[in-house]
């Protein structure tokens, strides 16, 4: 009797160990063949034309998604424009007054603000703006800043907490007032980790789609001023992806390709420059 | 002298007070003052973003809402003509597929989280951990369109097909097979919030202290038996991630609207059959619609949306809580 327990017991052991490995092996085959196909499909269209063409009209055979790329990099600058000074600001305010109920506060509404889902972010954005200046570069950017703020608050809060007390000490021992060892000592020392959590913000927007449909729609030309619309490299994958064009189809698995390299390139560079050790 | 981040305020007064010399003492305070009250009303930006979006869902919503009222929510027709909106539908569609996602990605991520840091050579973990953050980052427009591309005709080929000839008998496998639909939807799904899942539950893991393990192995406990203490130690953090993976999935518009068959219909025949989501019925509708009452009805659509999700995080926050107090509190301690 007291064999057979002993023996369910090792069964059970290795069983677990065979499962958590399955499990691994099943999660990671559909993500695998999510790089590969993209890859695959995606590296033939890749050529001069694609980066400096704009989108083809229908029927029109090449092309590019240049306009896309100008149109992503604009919104996406402006969006950082407005996000990051509050973002730091905000994270600074987390950081150097963690104790105060006031923080709590606002910590909560950043997480509040960082679970909701984009495309009701998107829709407050339109409520706000693109009701009053139409569908248009700003109201998209002032949707992907609003998803960016908690992400590079956290990050600062993060980074702040992590410099060394004694440093401070340091610092305020020598006379400086709180405020400039915070700025001048602490955010200089914690600058590397607060550009990373730029970073990453920036790659997460860059991959958002569903709040720009909502507040910029489609724009199939080059980018014609704040107040208009601009194409949008994730938006057209979508658009492009749901035409019954063949060579639709085959820009969306191009744009796919970059974006994607985009991105991760990003990640990667943000995990080589945070495994280094800080100062 | 070493102050810890939660004692610095206290540390830092103490040290204020010698400083403040007669020369400049003023300076001093009020330069830290301006500091507090800017970086104050910046961070209160936040709160203030998300006040003004309910208010301004609310108010995009509000000729959907004096229309319909109540009705708008157990309203079962979509007809942008006859202008009559009822959101049950979506509603349905979106908590079904969500829940159906979790069970599929729950148990997922829990082993690849556990493989990741207890079963895994640190070695490998460290580069395998490092790729499910990446998948993590993919945007979900790309895997909507993979989904689009590979994982339907996979499906409608391979998979769905032997499925129903085996398990057609019940209603729920029966019925003609698109390629796209329900558990098409859900499967993406589940595929889009296992890597995020994971990752917290690794990091979970990580931070469970050792000494529970180690205890367990010095009382005989083999690898599996102490596994499943730590798994009970961190399950409140198990089910705050779980949740986290449910609001991603209620709110996910783009790959959904893409494989699930944008069908209006109060429940499909089967989980092969076409439905909609909340999410993606704004993503599909939303920029084609001119009618007032059309886009009201949409934002209204949204408003819930933000309604579930800060239930949903809500949830989760009580959870956390009260395994922290009741459970989490004895076995810390």
């Amino acid at each position: 009797m007291k064999e057979l327990h002993e023996r369910i017991r090792r069964l059970e052991d290795k069983v677990a160990y065979a499962l958590v490995y399955v499990a691994l092996i099943v999660a990671l085959i559909p993500l695998f063949s999510v790089l590969f196909e993209v890859f695959k499909r995606g590296v033939g269209v890749i050529n001069l034309d694609f980066f400096t063409k704009p989108t083809p009209a229908v029927g029109e055979v090449g092309g590019g998604v240049a306009n896309a790329i100008q149109g992503t990099l604009i919104t996406i600058g402006l969006a950082s424009l407005i996000a990051v000074p509050i973002g730091i600001i905000t994270g600074i305010f987390l950081s150097e007054y963690s104790d105060s109920k006031l923080s709590s506060i606002v910590r909560s509404f950043n997480e509040l603000l960082n679970g909701m889902p984009s495309i009701v972010i998107g829709l407050f954005a339109y409520m706000l703006i693109a009701t009053r200046v139409g569908f248009s570069v700003t109201a998209a950017s002032f949707a992907l800043a609003l998803i960016m703020i908690p992400v590079v608050s956290r990050a600062t809060e993060e980074a702040l907490k992590l410099v060394p007390a004694t440093i401070r000490e340091a610092a305020i021992a020598l006379g400086m007032p709180r405020w400039k060892t915070t700025i001048f000592v602490a955010l200089r020392i914690a600058r590397r980790t607060v550009a990373t959590g730029m970073l990453l913000a920036v790659a997460r927007i860059a991959g958002e789609s569903a709040p720009v449909l909502v507040t910029m729609g489609y724009w199939k030309w080059w980018f014609a001023g704040f107040d208009r619309p601009a194409a949008n490299l994730a938006l057209d994958i979508f658009l492009f992806s749901k035409s019954p064009f063949e060579n639709w189809i085959a820009l969306a698995w191009g744009s796919a390709l970059i974006l994607v390299a985009m991105i991760l390139g990003i990640n990667v560079v943000v995990r080589l420059l945070t495994r280094e050790k800080p100062p | 002298m070493v102050a810890d981040v939660a004692g610095q305020t206290k540390t830092t007064h103490l040290f204020y007070q010698p400083l403040l010399i007669k020369r400049r003492p003023r300076a001093l305070m009020t330069g830290d003052k301006i500091f507090k009250v800017f970086t104050t009303s910046v961070a209160l930006i936040v709160v203030l973003v998300v006040g003004l979006m309910a208010y301004y869902l609310y108010l995009g919503s509000r000729p959907s809402i004096e229309r319909f009222g109540a009705g708008f929510i157990v309203g079962t027709k979509w007809d942008p003509v006859k202008g009559v909106f009822g959101a049950l539908p979506v509603i349905l569609g979106t908590l079904t597929t969500s829940a159906m996602a979790l069970l599929i990605a729950l148990p997922l991520s829990l082993g690849v989280a556990l493989a990741l840091s207890e079963y895994m050579p640190k070695r490998f973990s460290n580069v395998f951990s490092f790729l499910v953050e990446l998948l993590a980052a993919v945007p979900s427009v790309v895997y909507g369109l993979w989904g689009l591309y590979v994982l339907m005709p996979f499906l409608r080929e391979v998979v769905y097909p032997p499925i129903r000839s085996s398990l057609g008998f019940l209603p729920l496998f029966s019925g003609p097979i698109y390629g796209g639909g329900v558990l098409t939807a859900s499967l993406l799904l589940a595929i889009m919030i296992t890597p995020i899942m994971s990752a917290i539950m690794r990091d979970l893991f990580a931070l469970t202290p050792s000494t529970l393990k180690e205890a367990a192995i010095a009382l005989g406990a083999i690898k599996w038996e102490a596994v499943k203490l730590m798994i009970s130690y961190a399950r409140s953090g198990i089910i705050a991630a779980t949740i986290l993976g449910l609001g991603r999935a209620i709110g996910e518009a783009m790959a959904v609207t893409m494989v699930i068959g944008n069908k209006f219909q109060l429940l499909p025949s089967s989980l092969f059959d076409a439905w909609y989501t909340m999410a993606a019925i704004l993503a599909n509708e939303f920029i084609e619609s001119i009618d007032e009452l059309h886009i009201s009805a949409l934002i209204n659509v949204g408003l819930l949306l933000l309604v579930i999700n800060l239930i949903v995080l809500i949830c989760a926050r009580l959870i956390v809580w009260h395994y922290l107090k009741v459970v989490g509190g004895i076995m810390r301690e």
